[in-house]
């Protein structure tokens, strides 16, 4: 990075440390940041869809649709995300493989599953063994995104029905005896009304979210866990920049990221909170009204 | 092929170590639907200890920690709230590792105190060192909880045990502290279940698993890994930890129905169970 980090062993203690921090790895570890971040701005909105469709889901009159809603909503409460975290990309991936190699290998006559052996033809590999790395990564990353984006689906959804059913009863009778349908009740009245009443459970939800990104070390994919351990751990003289074991001083840079992360998100959401309750016939709307006279 | 009855005997014991059943994990092929579902179950002692360890002595230290977070005193309130602050705003995943580093770096030796040499090699290993992690963790989660309680027990209430000429500790034993449980309950379960479920974090992120001792995750890791099949070991854990969760809802709301029990019917709490699970 700097010029006189030509020979790292001359250096005395500072400069030695600037130029120890700007090396490569230490470069991909700042930019697995990203990652995390990229991660959380994909599956935000991905959980928020996946939550809103799972709550019209179990609200909706027919149980071909509510049936599914509920044991989607429930099974992911009821079990550690962890173990989802484990198996969906694993049974995605499967699945995908098994689904690509019927249609591109027809003729195939040996059994997919030869005793402990997931074994599909080469055609079906994903992503395919010739494909560069960055498409490996992609699609482990991928498939993390989906993982994540169930799960937080399935907590979102129960953060948005109950939101819907707090907007309160008095607005939709007004809204039917306008005349309303169901569906224009819904998006005129019962839309713009429940935020504030799913706001406290969604930022609960995204700080959830935000401390369940170190899991993504689990999926494979490098991030800031990978690097810390990577990194920390003791480098004897064969390095350019030999040092003891420091894997507890990067775990304290990984867990004041995550503070920070979690403190700002807070102010972030208090902030929206103000603006959402104004002129809300709920406590804090009047408490606002109040102050402002 | 191994009959169901050997397994249960090699394999239910064999999470406290190889002492206690089977040296030798099933291997590969040698793996039958028996053994996944002891060797899993065996590995739900771990889980189960985790939990409710971790749950008594931190309602302990959150107790003392909600009402340090109420009181009047700055040097009580501020280091209190920081702590909280601390195990809520960070990942559980990050202050194992971060701990269990801490940990390693203490002198191998043991450590010298007035003559006496403290052992030290104990700590990293789970049953102390992530224990220790999660029951400052769960007294994070719930001295918030018994904190928004105490700021909800009725003034009323209060009042009343003024006029009965109850002070200090006593009216705090006998008014304070039980409208404070009896509010906090129904969150204080999701935290207990939510506790229960990141007991599988432990031999995930840092902490080793001596002599392939570990819990239910880390059992169904192994046969997933093994055979290459996901659609059997997760479910079997799965299904447990569904069972165990309703355990701990029925225990719990034992205790909200006494918690309760001197109020009319229809002023009673229901237990509503909102579980969230990762931290």
């Amino acid at each position: 990075m700097f010029s006189f980090c030509v020979d790292p062993s001359t250096l005395s203690d500072w400069p030695w440390m600037a130029c120890y921090l700007t090396t490569a790895t230490h470069m991909a570890m700042y930019r697995s940041v990203l990652v995390v971040l990229a991660l959380l701005a994909l599956v935000a909105p991905l959980a928020l869809g996946l939550g809103f469709m799972g709550a019209l889901a179990v609200r909706s009159h027919s149980p071909l649709l509510s049936a599914p809603g509920k044991v989607y909503v429930s099974m992911v409460r009821g079990v550690p995300d962890i173990i989802f975290f484990l198996f969906v990309p694993l049974a995605i991936d499967q699945g995908l493989e098994y689904l690509l190699h019927n249609i591109r290998c027809p003729d195939w006559t040996e059994p997919v599953r030869k005793g402990n052996d997931f074994v599909v033809c080469a055609a079906a590999k994903l992503p395919l063994a010739t494909s560069a790395p960055w498409v490996h990564s992609l699609y482990g990353f991928t498939l993390a995104v989906v993982a994540f984006a169930l799960v937080f689906g399935a907590f979102a959804a129960n953060t948005l029905h109950g939101a819907m059913a707090a907007v309160p009863r008095g607005q939709m009778e007004t809204a039917e005896s306008y005349g309303m349908s169901r569906g224009q009740a819904f998006r005129r009245i019962m839309l713009p009304q429940m935020w504030v009443y799913a706001l406290p459970g969604l930022s609960n939800l995204w700080m959830i979210l935000c401390k369940a990104t170190p899991l993504l070390f689990l999926l494979g994919v490098q991030d800031l866990v990978y690097w810390a351990r990577e990194l920390g751990g003791q480098k004897t003289g064969l390095f350019a920049y030999p040092h003891p074991d420091w894997r507890v001083w990067y775990f304290l840079g990984v867990l004041i990221f995550y503070l920070l992360l979690t403190w700002g998100s807070q102010k972030v959401f208090d902030g929206l909170m103000r603006r959402l309750t104004r002129g809300q016939a709920t406590a804090g709307g009047e408490a606002q009204r109040k102050a402002m006279a | 092929m191994r009959t169901c009855a050997q397994s249960f005997d090699g394999l239910i014991l064999r999470a406290l170590g190889r002492d206690h059943g089977d040296r030798l994990l099933p291997r590969g092929l040698d793996i039958t639907f028996c053994d996944q579902i002891f060797l899993i179950a065996s590995g739900m002692i771990w889980n189960i200890y985790f939990a409710v360890v971790a749950v008594a002595a931190g309602f302990v230290l959150a107790s003392g920690l909600a009402v340090a977070m109420g009181s009047h005193s700055v040097w009580l309130r501020r280091p209190a709230a920081g702590f909280v602050f601390l195990f809520r705003g960070s990942p559980l995943f990050i202050q194992f590792f971060f701990v269990y580093e801490a940990l390693v770096l203490l002198p191998k030796a043991g450590i010298e105190i007035a003559g006496l040499t403290i052992d030290t090699a104990w700590t990293t290993r789970a049953w102390a060192g992530a224990l220790f992690v999660l029951v400052l963790n769960t007294s994070a989660y719930s001295a918030a909880i018994f904190h928004g309680a105490l700021q909800s027990v009725p003034r009323g209430d209060l009042e009343a045990a003024d006029a009965y000429g109850l002070s200090g500790w006593t009216r705090f034993r006998r008014i304070t502290w039980p409208t404070m449980l009896r509010l906090a309950w129904p969150s204080y379960t999701n935290e207990a279940i939510f506790l229960f479920h990141a007991t599988t974090l432990v031999f995930f992120s840092a902490f080793p698993a001596f002599q392939q001792s570990g819990d239910a995750l880390y059992y169904a890791r192994y046969f997933a890994d093994q055979t290459f099949n996901p659609f059997v070991a997760y479910p079997i854990i799965a299904a447990y930890f569904v069972l165990a969760t309703l355990g701990i809802i029925a225990l719990f709301g034992v205790v909200n129905r006494r918690l309760n029990r001197h109020l009319p019917k229809e002023v009673r709490r229901k237990l509503r169970i909102r579980p969230q699970f990762i931290r």
